[in-house]
């Protein structure tokens, strides 16, 4: 769907005025008071029957029907309006929401969508095993056909969240006789039942973000599952683009073009700063206008140099897409770079802090070193997760430039 | 900001692309080097692509030219990076004719622009003084003489010199190598006595010279802009001559990655593709990242330049410096995966790797402009 200037403009003054007669006082930009929990659902609860928490989908499903150029909009006017944007946890809203507009009945379109749009399901990704994680294809969790509901049993290993979710998206094995990638079906079901047992995996980083899922009997209902029998790696491979498509969206891909064009008033460029350099300038002592190492500088160039042009590359990539099109097998590379980008990140913040930056615990300590340290730990995990590099590479020689196998 | 090309681009970009793999694909400098061609390029091909409005594309349509931008010379000059057609856009168009259109007299320009959009005029920036860039460190001396200047020094590297019909010299009319005060361009027939120019020849079978000026007398109008600024003129010159190397150094990339996928597809080692081989998949894949990045780094800084946008210069830094390292990685890997071939001169992946890194060691390489990014960058 296209937008003429004329009718965009009409939206973003209709919606200039919903922003000011919805968007609680506490919330506006400049409020000097914090809001109230009540305060915060309130704008949540605002925003997402508008459909925007999900705002390119249809209303029928709770989106908010909007075109990307209105989308756009959106944002740049909740921004300019309200001190925070409300949202809704990303593994339904940019993960298994866009399967099932493509991939589910309308039925389960139904149920599931609008609550994903209202956040009242908090969804976790049951993907990998202990026996399967390059190799996810090899999956051996069972769901097993009893009358109208499926029997599961087995272990999901690496699930973020599942400790906090209320329903899991899952691959499971229904058909044990056929090649690996044939007998895979995707199926939703509640957490919240006996059978499943959820233990939280302590981190490298101390954090315990992903937990191993245990399901002994576990019921999941046979209108739950999504696609075809047996055709779940279809919907599991999509998923997973999308997730990439999600995963590369990090520091670097800031959307530059986003504020609204001023009127009139001389913008002045802001000069342009790098983070790391700055601060390098408060770690290092004596430094001149150029930072007095250059090795370490060169370093600093390059991550930004690189993360510039991948900025550029996602935001082009973007704009190559037709509307409507998903996320093809390009987002390997986003991934696959993002990660890498964000772990060199990591790693210059480490080299220019030296001993201030080992520390794990204490008042010996400031909290933002410690922060960033735990930081680094985790940033070793953006090349595992999701699928890891050497997968992301595989996936490009296969799928984009076409290699043999 | 788009990062697209727009239809009249598209149907640009096709047209250079037939036009080239049909008069100038590489078997063509390989004839021109092996005849030893004294010009190089041929000169009646060159207006063959000045006729089709390619030689004009930035100047305005009073002097014969399209009126377009950087991004639409950057499209021709990445098709010709899948060539390797050794035409003077750089030198001419971009450079020579960037200088005239930018700081020339009404005189000078009609003097100079309608020949150049023509394909008639070849001009030369003869700037360089060193090896390794460096862009103010210019001893050439210009002297006050009766009527105008005398100019004497030794320029190196000056592409396309020793064709050109007028050379652009940057000499110093005050000051001493490496100030930025006190340069000043002149503009200089090529037959003027005291100006001798010696071709060189560089591993790229492409074109430069040697220039000796030896009191190479010129009037007052042979000046370029104003005089002892001419360090503004050549910042901005070579913004734009290192956006549009960038956009060729693209069309190599491309070409060499395109040309190595489909030889890990063809040739078989061991009875199997050696594409099936995962040590050679990974490379492959890295380098079509970077060939991404490259391409819409490269693109944007044109766009940027057209634009005139703010922090431009910074952007244009990142575009060469990232456009340099990608062809470097990837005609060397090109050349690896090709085996005891790629060696051959027969083969033309080494055409590509001779090119590539004349077009990376020129106006900067990815060394000099990260430090030059990271001083945009305040670091």
């Amino acid at each position: 769907m296209t937008t003429t200037d004329s009718s965009l403009e009409a939206f973003r003054q209709e919606l200039t005025e919903w922003l000011q007669a919805n968007c609680p006082a506490s919330v506006l930009k400049g409020a000097e008071a914090q809001p109230t929990e009540a305060e915060r659902n309130a704008w949540l609860e605002a925003f997402a029957g508008r459909g925007y928490t999900t705002p390119t989908w249809p209303k029928e499903y709770g989106g908010g029907g909007l075109s990307k150029e209105e989308t756009k909009v959106l944002h740049q006017e909740v921004a300019r309006t309200a001190s925070y944007m409300p949202i809704v946890s990303f593994f339904g809203t940019a993960m298994l929401g866009p399967v099932l507009l493509e991939f589910a009945n309308e039925e389960q379109k139904q149920e599931h969508l609008p609550k994903i749009t209202r956040g009242e399901i908090n969804w976790c990704q049951g993907y990998s095993e202990p026996g399967s994680g390059s190799d996810l294809a090899s999956l051996q969790t069972r769901a097993v056909r009893e009358g109208d509901q499926y029997l599961i049993n087995g272990s999901k290993i690496w699930t973020t969240g599942a400790d906090q979710a209320d329903w899991i998206f899952c691959l499971v094995r229904t058909d044990t006789e056929v090649p690996k990638h044939d007998g895979i079906s995707f199926i939703l079901f509640d957490m919240h039942q006996p059978g499943v047992t959820i233990s939280p995996i302590p981190l490298i980083s101390g954090a315990s973000d992903f937990c191993q899922v245990f399901f002994e009997d576990v019921k999941a209902e046979a209108r739950n599952l999504v696609g075809t029998l047996n055709g779940g790696w279809t919907i599991a491979k999509r998923l997973l683009q999308h997730e990439r498509q999600m995963l590369s969206a990090g520091p670097a891909a800031g959307d530059e073009g986003a504020s609204r064009p001023k009127k009139g008033a001389s913008a002045k460029p802001k000069a342009p700063k790098s983070m790391l350099a700055e601060t390098a300038r408060r770690y290092l002592t004596d430094q001149g206008e150029q930072l007095a190492e250059p090795a370490l500088r060169d370093r600093i160039v390059q991550y930004e140099l690189d993360s510039l042009c991948l900025g550029l590359s996602l935001k082009r990539s973007g704009q190559q897409a037709r509307a409507g099109q998903g996320p093809g097998a390009a987002t390997s590379m986003f991934k696959l770079y993002a990660s890498e980008l964000n772990k060199r990140r990591s790693e210059i913040l480490m080299s220019v802090r030296g001993a201030d930056g080992l520390g794990w615990s204490g008042d010996a300590f400031a909290p933002i070193d410690l922060f960033e340290t735990r930081g680094w730990l985790r940033s070793k995990g953006n090349s595992i997760e999701g699928g890891t590099s050497e997968v992301q590479l595989n996936v490009i020689a296969k799928r984009v430039l076409g290699l043999p196998d | 900001m788009s990062l697209v090309l727009t239809e009249e681009q598209e149907l640009l970009k096709e047209t250079a692309a037939e036009f080239l793999r049909e008069h100038a694909p590489v078997t063509h400098l390989r004839e021109l080097r092996d005849c030893e061609d004294a010009v190089g390029f041929s000169k009646k091909l060159w207006k063959e692509m000045a006729a089709l409005g390619w030689a004009g594309i930035p100047f305005e349509e009073a002097f014969g030219g399209a009126d377009l931008g950087l991004a639409e010379l950057g499209v021709v000059l990445e098709e010709c990076g899948r060539t390797l057609a050794p035409y003077p856009f750089l030198s001419t168009v971009v450079m020579g004719g960037g200088v005239v259109a930018a700081a020339g007299s009404d005189a000078q320009k009609q003097a100079i622009l309608p020949g150049v959009c023509a394909g008639d005029t070849i001009l030369a920036l003869a700037f360089q003084e060193t090896g390794r860039f460096s862009p103010y460190a210019i001893s050439t001396k210009a002297e006050a003489a009766s009527g105008g200047f005398k100019l004497s020094g030794e320029k190196v590297f000056v592409f396309d010199g020793h064709v050109a019909d007028h050379l652009i010299v940057a000499a110093r009319t005050s000051g001493v190598a490496g100030d930025r005060d006190g340069l000043t361009l002149f503009l200089v027939d090529a037959g003027t006595e005291g100006c001798d120019v010696t071709r060189t020849n560089t591993i790229d079978s492409r074109n430069t010279a040697r220039v000796q000026l030896s009191g190479v007398a010129v009037g007052s109008d042979a000046v370029l802009g104003e005089i002892g600024a001419g360090a503004d003129l050549l910042d901005r010159t070579f913004d734009r001559a290192t956006a549009a190397l960038s956009a060729e150094l693209v069309g190599i990339s491309t070409e060499v990655f395109e040309r190595t996928v489909t030889y890990l597809k063809t040739r078989e080692q061991f009875g199997v593709l050696i594409g099936t081989f995962q040590a050679l998949k990974h490379r492959a894949a890295e380098m079509f990242c970077q060939v991404e990045l490259s391409q819409a780094v490269a693109l944007d800084a044109l766009r940027a330049l057209d634009e005139d946008r703010p922090g431009t210069s910074r952007l244009v830094s990142a575009a060469k410096a990232r456009c340099s390292d990608t062809a470097s990685l990837v005609t060397c890997e090109g050349l690896q995966m090709h085996g005891g071939i790629g060696m051959t001169d027969e083969e033309e992946i080494g055409l590509f790797l001779k090119r590539a890194k004349v077009a990376e060691l020129s106006l900067g390489d990815a060394a000099y402009h990260r430090d030059r990014f990271a001083r945009l960058t305040g670091f």
